[in-house]
Formats: C-alpha cells, sequence, structure tokens
C-alpha cells in the first residue's frame, strides 16, 4: 500500500473511532506505525489525524453523529498521536499551539468544558485541561510552564461567572499579553468584552475558530 | 424494591392536581387534592455573594418574595410556594442560608396572618460532596455544613426539603458522554440509590425533628443534563428519555426512605413517583424556559401538583422583576389546570397536554401518563433496583420503537440505529447488584470510592 493510501485510511480510521487492530482491520494504532515505517512524513500523518477528526466534527455538526462518536474517534487520534510524540519533543511536528482550559473556581460543570477540550484537541492543539474550580494561581501556572498558551476559562451559573474577570487579571498580572477565551451557559460577546476576554465562543466548533483566527 | 404495585393503576387516574398521599402544609396548602398550585424559583443576577454584598442579597430576596406574594394576591391566586434552592456560597455559609429562609418566612407568615394567604417555603441546600473529587459521600467535611443548613433551615421555616443529591454523578458524567447504558445504570441503580438511602434516611430525620415535610429529591444533575445534551444534539434523545427511565429507581429511594412529597421540580421521574408511590409531585414545562429549553414542555403538566418555572434570574424585562413574570405565568398556567378540574375537563386537558408533545420527542412519549403507567409497572414487578432499571429501560424502549413503526413518534433518522444500539446495551447489563459491581468496578473504580457508597 502506498504511503497516500495508509494516510488515507488513518483519517478514514480516525473518523470511525477504529482505535485499534479489530479482526483482520488495522486500527490507527497500528496504520500509523506504518505510515512512519514506511517514510510518512510526521506532520503528514498529524494533518491525516486532524483530517478524521474533522470527517466526524463535520458529521457532527450536520446532526448525524453525536458525542460517543467525537469521543472515539478522539482515542483513536491519541492512539495515533503516541507514535508522534518523539517528533514533538524534537520540534519536528509542531502543535497549533497550547490550550489552558478549566471551569472556573466556585463552579463544578465540566461537561461543557472537557466538550470543548476535546474537540479543540482535534484540531491539532495541545490541551491542558486543569479540570474544575481551578483558581487564578493554577491558570496562572498553568501558562508560566506553557509560554504562549491560550486560556479558556468555562462556568455555568450566574454567580461564577463573576470570576472570569479575577482569572483574567490575575493570568495577565503574571503574562500580560495572555489571550484569554471564555464560555457557558450564561457567557455573552457583551460580559466577555466588559471583563477584557479575548473572545467568546458560543460551543465547542466556535471555540475552534476562534483559536484559530487568535492564532493567525 | 419497597413498592411492589401502583399507587395508581391505570393511566386514568394520572392527573394533574390528583395524588392518592395529599400533602398539607401548616399554612393549610394541600397539594395532591384538586388544585395545583405555582411554585416559584428564582436566583440572583450576575453577583458575587460575599460579605460585602450579603446585604444586597438579602434585598433581592425580600423584595422578589414580597413582590411575589403581592403579584400572586392580586391575581387571585390560592396560594404559592417559594422554592428557595440555595446558591453554592449560601450551603457553604450556612448562616447565610438561614438568615434568608427567615427573611422569607417574615414575609410569607405577614401574609398568612393578614391576609390569609398560605405560602409554604422549600428549602433545597446544595449537595457540596462534589467539591470532593472523588466525592466522599459519606466522610466529606462538606456534610457539616448541609446537615446544618437543613437543620436550621427547617427551624427557620423551610417547610418542604429537597436536595439535588449527587451520588454516583462521578461516574454517570462520562456514561452520558459515551452513551453508554449499561454505566448509567450502575450510576443511577447502585451508586444513586445507595447514595439517596444514606442522604434521606437523614433528611427524614431532620423533617420529623422539626415538624416539616420531606419533600424529595430529583434527578436533575443526571437525567436532565441528558435531557439538554439531547437538545444540542449532543447525545440521541432516545438515550436521554431511557436515561429518564432509570433515573427513577434512584429517585423514587427518597420515598423509600420516607419522603411525602411533594417531590421537586426538576425531577421529570415524578409522574413515576406518583403512580408507584402515589405522593404528589412539582413539575416544570413550558414557563420554565427561563431556565432551561425542553421537548416536554406542555406534558410534564399532565400529572402535577405543583408547576414550577425552575429558576429566573432576577433582572428587570418589561412588565417588571422576572421573577414576577415567572408568578404571573405559572398563576395562569395553574388557574386553567384548576379550571378544567373544576369544570370536569380534567383529563380532556390532560391528554391535549400530552398529545400535543408526545408524538415529537421519545422524551416526551414516555412522560405521557399511558406509557408512564406501563413503565412503572414494569419497575414494580422486579425485586431489585438494578432489575427494576433494567426492566423500565427496556419497556420504555418496546413502547418508542412499537410508536415509532407505527408512525406515532417521530425519531430522527440519525437515530434510528440507536434503537438496536440501546437494546444490545441493555440486554448485556446483568440485572443483580453483585454481577453489575463486579463488571464495573475495573472500568470506573478511579472516578469513586466503593467505601463512599457502602460497597
Amino acid at each position: 500500500m502506498s504511503v497516500e493510501s495508509v494516510l488515507e485510511l488513518i483519517a478514514t480510521q480516525t473518523a470511525a473511532g477504529k482505535a485499534t487492530r479489530k479482526g483482520d482491520q488495522d486500527g490507527v494504532d497500528e496504520l500509523v506505525a506504518q505510515a512512519l515505517a514506511d517514510g510518512a512524513a510526521p506532520s503528514d500523518v498529524l494533518d491525516a489525524l486532524v483530517k478524521g477528526m474533522g470527517v466526524v466534527g463535520d458529521q457532527f455538526a450536520a446532526g448525524k453523529a453525536f458525542v460517543p462518536n467525537m469521543l472515539l474517534a478522539a482515542r483513536a487520534m491519541s492512539k495515533g498521536m503516541a507514535h508522534l510524540k518523539p517528533y514533538f519533543s524534537s520540534g519536528e511536528v509542531k502543535r497549533k499551539g497550547t490550550f489552558v482550559v478549566g471551569t472556573v473556581f466556585g463552579d463544578l460543570h465540566d461537561i461543557g468544558k472537557n466538550l470543548v477540550a476535546m474537540t479543540v484537541e482535534g484540531n491539532g492543539w495541545e490541551v491542558i485541561d486543569l479540570g474544575v474550580d481551578v483558581k487564578p494561581e493554577a491558570f496562572a501556572a498553568a501558562v508560566a510552564e506553557h509560554p504562549g498558551a491560550v486560556v479558556g476559562l468555562s462556568a455555568l451559573l450566574t454567580t461564577t461567572m463573576v470570576n472570569m474577570e479575577k482569572i483574567i487579571q490575575t493570568v495577565r498580572a503574571a503574562h500580560p499579553d495572555t489571550k484569554v477565551i471564555v464560555g457557558g451557559a450564561p457567557i455573552t460577546q457583551g460580559f466577555a468584552d466588559q471583563i477584557g476576554a479575548s473572545g467568546y465562543a458560543p460551543n465547542p466548533a466556535g471555540a475552534v475558530e476562534l483559536l484559530a483566527s487568535l492564532a493567525a | 424494591m419497597k413498592f411492589t404495585t401502583l399507587a395508581v393503576p391505570d393511566a386514568a387516574g394520572l392527573v394533574f392536581g390528583q395524588a392518592p398521599k395529599p400533602v398539607t402544609t401548616r399554612r393549610g396548602l394541600t397539594f395532591g387534592a384538586g388544585p395545583v398550585y405555582p411554585e416559584l424559583n428564582f436566583t440572583l443576577p450576575p453577583m458575587e455573594v460575599t460579605d460585602s454584598t450579603f446585604g444586597q442579597v438579602v434585598e433581592h430576596y425580600r423584595s422578589t418574595v414580597a413582590g411575589a406574594i403581592k403579584h400572586a394576591q392580586g391575581l387571585h391566586a390560592a396560594g404559592l410556594v417559594f422554592e428557595f434552592e440555595t446558591l453554592l456560597e449560601m450551603t457553604k455559609n450556612p448562616a447565610w442560608g438561614v438568615e434568608l429562609v427567615q427573611v422569607m418566612e417574615a414575609l410569607c407568615e405577614q401574609a398568612w396572618t393578614e391576609d390569609g394567604f398560605p405560602t409554604a417555603i422549600r428549602l433545597t441546600p446544595n449537595d457540596l460532596r462534589e467539591f470532593d473529587r472523588p466525592p466522599r459521600n459519606r466522610t466529606s467535611a462538606h456534610l457539616e455544613q448541609m446537615w446544618q443548613l437543613f437543620d436550621q433551615g427547617a427551624a427557620a421555616g423551610g417547610d418542604l426539603l429537597s436536595i439535588e443529591s449527587t451520588g454516583g454523578k462521578e461516574v454517570h458524567d462520562e456514561a452520558l458522554m459515551m452513551c453508554d447504558l449499561k454505566s448509567v445504570i450502575f450510576a443511577l441503580g447502585v451508586l444513586g440509590v445507595r447514595d439517596m438511602e444514606f442522604v434521606w434516611s437523614q433528611i427524614v430525620q431532620i423533617a420529623a425533628k422539626h415538624g416539616r415535610i420531606a419533600g424529595g429529591d430529583t434527578a436533575c444533575g443526571f437525567g436532565n443534563t441528558a435531557m439538554v445534551l439531547a437538545e444540542q444534539g449532543f447525545i440521541p434523545r432516545l438515550f436521554a428519555a431511557l436515561v429518564r427511565v432509570v433515573s427513577v429507581v434512584r429517585t423514587l429511594v427518597a420515598v423509600e426512605q420516607g419522603a411525602t412529597g411533594p417531590d421537586k421540580d426538576c425531577g421529570y421521574e415524578g409522574p413515576f413517583l406518583k403512580a408507584i408511590a402515589g405522593i404528589p409531585i412539582s413539575m416544570e414545562g413550558r414557563s420554565a424556559a427561563c431556565a432551561h429549553f425542553s421537548p416536554v414542555g406542555n406534558v410534564a403538566a399532565c400529572a402535577a401538583d405543583l408547576w414550577s418555572n425552575e429558576s429566573v434570574q432576577d433582572i428587570k424585562l418589561l412588565s417588571g422583576p422576572a421573577p414576577l413574570v415567572s408568578v404571573e405565568q405559572l398563576i395562569y398556567d395553574t388557574r386553567l389546570l384548576n379550571q378544567a378540574t373544576a369544570a370536569g375537563q380534567a383529563l380532556w386537558l390532560r391528554d391535549l397536554h400530552a398529545a400535543s408533545d408526545a408524538p415529537l420527542d421519545p422524551q416526551a412519549f414516555i412522560l405521557m401518563p399511558a406509557s408512564v403507567i406501563e413503565i412503572s409497572r414494569a419497575i414494580v414487578a422486579q425485586a431489585t433496583p438494578v432489575a427494576a432499571a433494567v426492566a423500565g429501560a427496556t419497556k420504555a424502549l418496546d413502547l418508542l420503537e412499537t410508536a415509532h413503526g407505527a408512525g406515532d413518534l417521530l425519531i430522527p433518522e440519525a437515530e434510528e440505529a440507536w434503537f438496536d444500539l440501546l437494546r444490545m446495551q441493555l440486554e448485556d447489563t446483568p440485572t443483580d447488584e453483585g454481577s453489575l459491581v463486579e463488571e464495573m468496578l475495573p472500568l470506573w473504580g478511579d472516578k469513586f470510592i466503593p467505601e463512599e457508597y457502602g460497597l
């Protein structure tokens, strides 16, 4: 099989959520190993993985797939990403950027945040998920560890959304140029503007678009 | 399973305003004996709750409760229930929660003594145990604050005690995202049931100590999370409908422990509890769109004894503060229901509510009185919660598949494959707790602490 065919198959199997070999059909794990052994450029392998995630993402956006399909695809992609780790370390392959995400302190809701993290990761970003009830200092520390990272803040409650401003202030006091994006049920573009956020996204796909525009 | 037969054995008996076991409050409101009453819940506008802002918080509650009582009287309502669903800070600092109950109680008592207008306060503290990851359901330091607010809040005037308890949610959240029905049954039918036994045995004691009413729980963090995710297209509506049915065995535990109702509004499993245990229930539907969207806006009213808005932010609208807008909407809704009862047309109006929603969404279809009775009968025929959850979900799937096949239920094309996928999951789920636990522990052992569930 040509390298091009293997890359195409990587995209197909990623979209189908086939992480490992089932019966006589290779999964993403085996296909990525084969592609690299056959001399495929690691960046082309990454593009194939992202393409596969894009396919299932488009199906999801069209109402033809559900989150479990996205999750299976993400798991399959991560199997392939494991093979690319040495190339990320050496700098031969670069991600689109680093995204530090968390639910603000006082708030325990994480389903929306997890969906954003999964979608952004599937789009080629490195995602650092700090979890829920995250203090301002933890966001600042994560940016110190990942210089240039974009920060994503999530909140579901009207009484916790106000904590976003404190986090933005704390992060920017230590890292003045940090871009911070916000989202969550009660959040609006107006609120994002009011607290000095770099942007607002109403859903995971919007977060990917926003990050792309900020990274451009 | 404590309940082995149905308190409401046929669909004709499952109707708004009527419950086999009515409940009466100290100011003379009786739920389930005819009239449906409005239940108002409201929350603050975007603001912090701190020492420096607490005075403003008190004023929000004072002015809203006073305004709601005045507006309800102006609209000739027969009574009004306030749900005080605390914000996290008010359970973390129980003194704040208690002070707000006192503020509300003073206004309610004034309306009663001066005007004879009956009101009641439902006190719903937060389940703070979620702040520990994984949660320490039985040993969390947060329990002290929760019990303190229940105890002192009941003494201060909380008539109906409720909670949205979260036992099992640490597994359920992820199971939802994977549409993993077997794990949902484990989270609700094993972890949820066990935690409900722990939580509700204590709430029932607190209610008895103060002569208050142990209202009931809600699987809001489970079934409603599924409903909202389905609404956003994240998971199939079919799956969300089955999650709702599975949640019945979990929320029913409050009643098994001694709760008498009215069950809490956002528990859309309430009609099943009414059918099985005969308790009155609070429900929310079209007039709760201020809090969340849903596909069950009308059918939810079919068996309601209280009718709620879920929650609304205290912001100003053109007509007035949003909570007063909700009061008015709820009063007109309940006025119509009560007029139908008075005219002997309750079943006719009930069936219009059901028929206007049920063909359009599986979550609405299972809330039709006829569906509720059939599913409830399948549940009480089983000896254990796990077996009941599997049987209830299987019956629901049968009903939905039959209705879809007959052209009586709309299912999006992308969801049709889920009939088989869900049935395979149900057939693969052990019906005894021991086998299910054995199967689930390797999968979820890092998400929860077995000892905290008595496992």
